[in-house]
C-alpha cells in the first residue's frame, strides 16, 4: 500500500505539468479570440458557440476523440499520451476565458471607450491601457474556473495514455483498493483547490489595484509549480526508465514485478498505468514507455489484424519478427503462462444447461446474456469467434473487468470471456468452455522492450529471469491475492509474493 | 502661441436610417471664436459635433481644420490635436486623477504639467492621487477638462459638458471654461440644449433643428429677435423667467 503513496510526488508533477499546461494554452487561445469576439459581434456568436458546444462533450469522450484525429496526421503527431490529453483540456480550459473575456469587454463603459477613442488612443492603446486592466479581474475568474475544470478533467489522461493523479484512481478501481481511489480524489481535489485559492488571491489584487498581492500570489504560484514539477527533472537522464501496465491486475503485478527487478539493476523506475490495449503497444513504440506485457494474440489480430489462428509457439514467432521489422520492438521471451480469453459460465449453470463447448453455447445463446470487459466486444477476437460458431446472444452487456465477475456471480450475466491466467476462474467455481474449432488464438504473455532499450544489455539481463518463469498456476495464485474480497493484498505485494516463486530457468545446454 | 484653428463643414450630411441627423450642413467657424451649439435633443447637433474628430464618420461632406480634411490621416493622431470633453465624463476608472490627466503623454505626447492642469480647472493639487471614484461629479467634470487640455490642444469640443451637474457647479464651471478659452486663445465648440448657457458663455449660438442650421447669431442678435422663429422660441423661455424672477424681486 505505502508503495503506492510514493508514486504522488511524480504523478503530482506530471498532472500540474498537463493541466496547467492546458490552462496556459487555453489562456493563450482565448484571450486574443475574447478581443476578436469583442469587437465583432458574428465571430462572438460562431466562438462562444463551438466552445458551449465543447463543453457539452463529456470530458473522457473529448480525450477519446483526440486519438482517431491525431491518427489521422499518420505519425506525424504522437496519437497517445501527453498530446491528446494536452489538446483535449484546452479546449476545455478555453470556453470559461473566452466568455468572461467578452461578458467584460462588451460589458464596459461606454463613456470610458469613448474617452479612450476621444483622447486619441490607437486600438492597440485602448486594449493596453484601459480595456485590459478593466477587464483583468473578470477574465481572472474565467481562468479559475477554468483551472479547477482542467486539474479535474485531467485524471481522465490516465484513459489515453497521459500520467496524472487520475492512475492511483483507476489502478484502485480496478483493484477495489478504495483507498487508493480516495488518495487519488483527494490530491487532485487539493491541487485544483490550492490553485484556485492562490488565482482567487490574483483576483482580488486585481479588483482591488494591489500590485504587492497580485505579484505576491503569482510568485506563490510560480513557486508552487516549481516545487510540484521538481520530481521532474530529478526522473530525467537516461537511468530513469518507464514500465506500462494495462488496466488489470495481472498487469499491475507483472509491472510491479519488472519495476523491481529493474530498480535492483540500478534504474530509476517510473510506472505508467491503466493504459488501453491499442494505447499501450503504441506507447511502447514511440518510446514512452520502455517496457510491458503484452499478450501474443492480442497483438497478432489487433495490432498485425491476422484472421488466421495457427499454433501458439507460430504467433509468438510471427509477432517477434513483426515487432522488430515494423517497430524495432524487441520480444524478449514469452513468460511462461498464456492469457486467454476463455469463454467462462457459472459451473451450476453449465451444468444444468448442458454446456461445455462454446458450440454448446452458441445453441443456447439467444436466451443467455453476455457480459464482458469494455474492449472484448470491439476486438477481431470476438468477431472471429462469433463468425465462426454463430453466436447470438440475448443481450450484451460491457463492464470494467472486476465488475464482470461480479456480473457473472450475481447472474446478471449468464457468460463472460473470462482470463485464463485469472484466479476467479478458480476461486468462483466457473466452468470455461472448450474451443473446439480453434477460433480463439493463443495468448502468451510476452515481454516487449520499446526499440530504445532493444539493445540495453544490462536492461535485458535484468529482466530474462522473467522468461519463462511464471506458470498460470502461479499467475492465478497472484492475480487471486489481488481480486479476491478477503485479505486482499496490493499488487505491490503481490510482485514480491510472485517474485519468490519464479520457476528456475532451464539449464542452458 | 500658435493661432487657434479655423474650421469648416461643407455640405456635411448624416443619415441614420431613414432620418437625416445632419442634413447638408455648410458652415466656418474662424478661429478663436467660442460658438454654442444648440436645440433641441434629437437636432443633430452631437452628431455635427462629433464628426470634427471623427468619433462619427459623415454619409457627405467634409469637415477641415485650417484647410485640411480631418478624414486625411490616422483618427487617433487628429483627435490627440482636439480637446474633447463629454457629459459621462469618461475617466479611467483605474487610474488616479493625476494618472486620467497625464494620459495624453502616456500615448505619445509631450510631457504634462499635472500640477499645472489642476491648477487651469481650480483642483486643489491633494487631489492627484485620489480615484475618480472619491471626486464629486463638478470634480470629475473639471478633471476630464483638465484632461482634454493637457495634449496641448488648441480647438476644444465640449458635449453637453455641464449636463449632469448641480445650477451652481454649472455656472462656475461655465465661467472657467470661458476664461480658459481667452487665456489659451482656443477654439471652442460648446454642445447644449440650454440656451441661457449658450447665450451667456459664446460670441456665437448656432440653433439646429432636424438637422439643419436654423439660426446663426450673436447672443445679441438673438435676444433682439433676428434669430428667427425657432431661436425666438428658445429664447423666449429664460426671458420670461428672468422677467418672472425680476417681478417677484420687485414684489417682494
Amino acid at each position: 500500500m505505502s508503495d503506492a503513496f510514493t508514486r504522488i510526488p511524480d504523478l503530482l508533477s506530471a498532472h500540474v505539468l498537463l493541466s496547467l499546461s492546458a490552462l496556459a494554452l487555453g489562456i493563450v487561445i482565448a484571450l486574443p479570440l475574447a478581443v476578436w469576439s469583442a469587437r465583432h459581434p458574428a465571430v462572438a456568436r460562431v466562438a462562444l458557440g463551438l466552445a458551449s458546444l465543447v463543453q457539452t462533450i463529456p470530458a473522457l469522450a473529448l480525450l477519446a476523440l483526440f486519438y482517431p484525429l491525431l491518427l489521422a496526421t499518420g505519425g506525424a503527431l504522437p496519437a497517445l499520451g501527453f498530446l491528446p490529453a494536452l489538446l483535449a483540456l484546452t479546449l476545455y480550459a478555453v470556453l470559461p476565458i473566452l466568455r468572461n473575456g467578452v461578458t467584460g469587454l462588451t460589458g464596459l463603459d461606454p463613456a470610458v471607450i469613448e474617452a479612450a477613442d476621444g483622447v486619441g488612443m490607437t486600438r492597440a492603446q485602448r486594449l493596453r491601457l484601459v480595456e485590459a486592466p478593466l477587464v483583468a479581474p473578470i477574465v481572472m475568474a474565467g481562468i479559475r474556473t477554468a483551472a479547477v475544470w482542467t486539474i479535474g478533467a485531467a485524471t481522465l489522461s490516465t484513459t489515453v495514455g497521459a500520467a496524472s493523479l487520475g492512475d492511483l484512481i483507476f489502478a484502485g478501481l480496478q483493484t477495489q483498493n478504495w483507498s487508493l481511489v480516495l488518495v487519488g480524489c483527494i490530491a487532485a481535489a487539493g491541487l485544483a483547490m490550492a490553485v484556485d485559492l492562490i488565482l482567487a488571491a490574483v483576483e482580488h489584487g486585481l479588483a482591488k489595484r494591489r500590485r504587492w498581492q497580485v505579484r505576491g500570489a503569482i510568485v506563490a504560484l510560480v513557486a508552487g509549480i516549481a516545487l510540484a514539477l521538481a520530481p521532474l527533472w530529478a526522473a530525467g537522464g537516461a537511468g530513469t526508465v518507464t514500465v506500462g501496465a494495462k488496466g488489470f491486475s495481472e498487469q499491475y503485478i507483472l509491472a510491479k514485478l519488472i519495476g523491481d527487478r529493474l530498480d535492483a539493476a540500478g534504474y530509476r523506475v517510473r510506472y505508467r498505468e491503466g493504459l488501453g490495449s491499442a494505447v499501450a503497444f503504441e506507447a511502447l513504440a514511440s518510446g514512452d514507455i520502455d517496457v510491458y506485457v503484452d499478450y501474443s494474440g492480442t497483438l497478432w489480430t489487433n495490432q498485425m489484424q491476422r484472421k488466421d489462428v495457427p499454433p501458439r509457439a507460430a504467433i509468438v514467432r510471427g509477432v517477434t519478427d513483426w515487432a522488430r521489422r515494423e517497430h524495432g520492438v524487441r520480444l524478449l521471451g514469452s513468460l511462461g503462462f498464456e492469457n486467454a480469453y476463455a469463454f467462462a459460465m457459472r459451473g451450476d449453470r453449465a451444468r444444468v444447461l448442458g454446456i461445455a463447448s462454446i458450440a454448446d453455447l452458441a445453441r443456447a445463446a439467444p436466451r443467455l446474456r453476455l457480459g464482458t470487459d469494455v474492449e472484448f466486444l470491439e476486438r477481431p477476437e470476438w468477431r472471429s469467434v462469433r463468425d465462426a460458431y454463430g453466436l447470438r446472444f440475448a443481450a450484451a452487456n460491457a463492464y470494467h473487468p472486476t465488475f464482470m465477475y461480479r456480473a457473472l456471480s450475481s447472474g446478471r450475466a449468464d457468460v463472460i470471456p473470462a482470463f485464463s491466467s485469472d484466479g476467479r476462474i478458480a476461486a468462483d467455481r466457473l466452468t470455461v468452455l472448450a474451443d473446439p474449432k480453434g477460433a480463439l488464438p493463443g495468448y502468451d504473455a510476452v515481454l516487449l522492450l520499446s526499440p530504445a532499450r532493444a539493445g540495453d544489455a544490462k536492461f535485458a539481463a535484468a529482466l530474462r529471469p522473467l522468461i519463462g518463469a511464471i506458470p498460470v498456476e502461479t499467475m492465478r495464485e497472484a492475480n487471486l491475492q489481488v481480486d479476491r474480497d478477503t485479505d486482499k493484498q496490493s499488487p505491490e505485494a503481490a510482485a514480491r509474493w510472485l517474485a519468490g516463486r519464479l520457476r528456475r530457468p532451464p539449464a542452458s545446454p | 502661441m500658435p493661432a487657434p484653428p479655423c474650421l469648416a463643414f461643407e455640405g456635411l450630411t448624416k443619415a441614420y436610417g431613414g432620418t437625416r441627423a445632419v442634413d447638408d450642413v455648410t458652415l466656418a467657424i474662424p478661429g478663436g471664436q467660442f460658438v454654442a451649439l444648440v436645440g433641441q435633443s434629437g437636432s443633430g447637433k452631437s452628431t455635427l459635433l462629433k464628426t470634427i474628430n471623427r468619433l462619427i464618420v459623415p454619409d457627405a461632406g467634409r469637415v477641415t481644420i485650417d484647410g485640411a480634411d480631418v478624414g486625411d490621416g490616422p483618427a487617433p493622431h487628429l483627435r490627440r490635436r482636439i480637446g474633447y470633453v463629454f457629459q459621462n465624463v469618461g475617466l479611467f476608472p483605474h487610474l488616479t486623477v493625476a494618472e486620467n490627466i497625464a494620459m495624453p503623454q502616456r500615448i505619445g505626447g509631450a510631457p504634462v504639467d499635472v500640477g499645472g492642469r489642476l491648477d487651469q480647472v481650480e483642483l486643489p493639487h491633494d487631489l492627484a492621487d485620489r480615484s475618480p471614484a472619491q471626486l464629486s461629479g463638478g470634480q470629475r467634470q473639471r478633471v476630464g477638462i483638465a484632461r482634454a487640455l493637457a495634449g496641448e490642444a488648441k480647438l476644444l469640443l465640449m458635449d453637453e459638458p455641464f449636463g449632469a451637474l448641480d445650477p451652481v457647479t454649472r455656472d462656475a464651471l461655465g465661467r472657467r471654461v470661458r476664461g480658459l478659452h481667452d487665456e489659451l486663445g482656443l477654439t471652442t465648440i460648446l454642445v447644449t440644449h440650454d440656451i441661457a448657457e449658450a447665450l451667456l458663455l459664446a460670441d456665437r449660438v448656432l440653433v439646429m433643428d432636424a438637422g439643419r442650421i436654423v439660426a446663426d447669431a450673436t447672443p445679441a442678435e438673438l435676444l433682439a429677435g433676428k434669430g428667427g422663429p425657432v431661436a425666438d422660441a428658445l429664447v423666449a423661455v429664460p426671458r420670461e423667467q428672468a422677467r418672472a424672477l425680476a417681478a417677484i424681486e420687485g414684489g417682494g
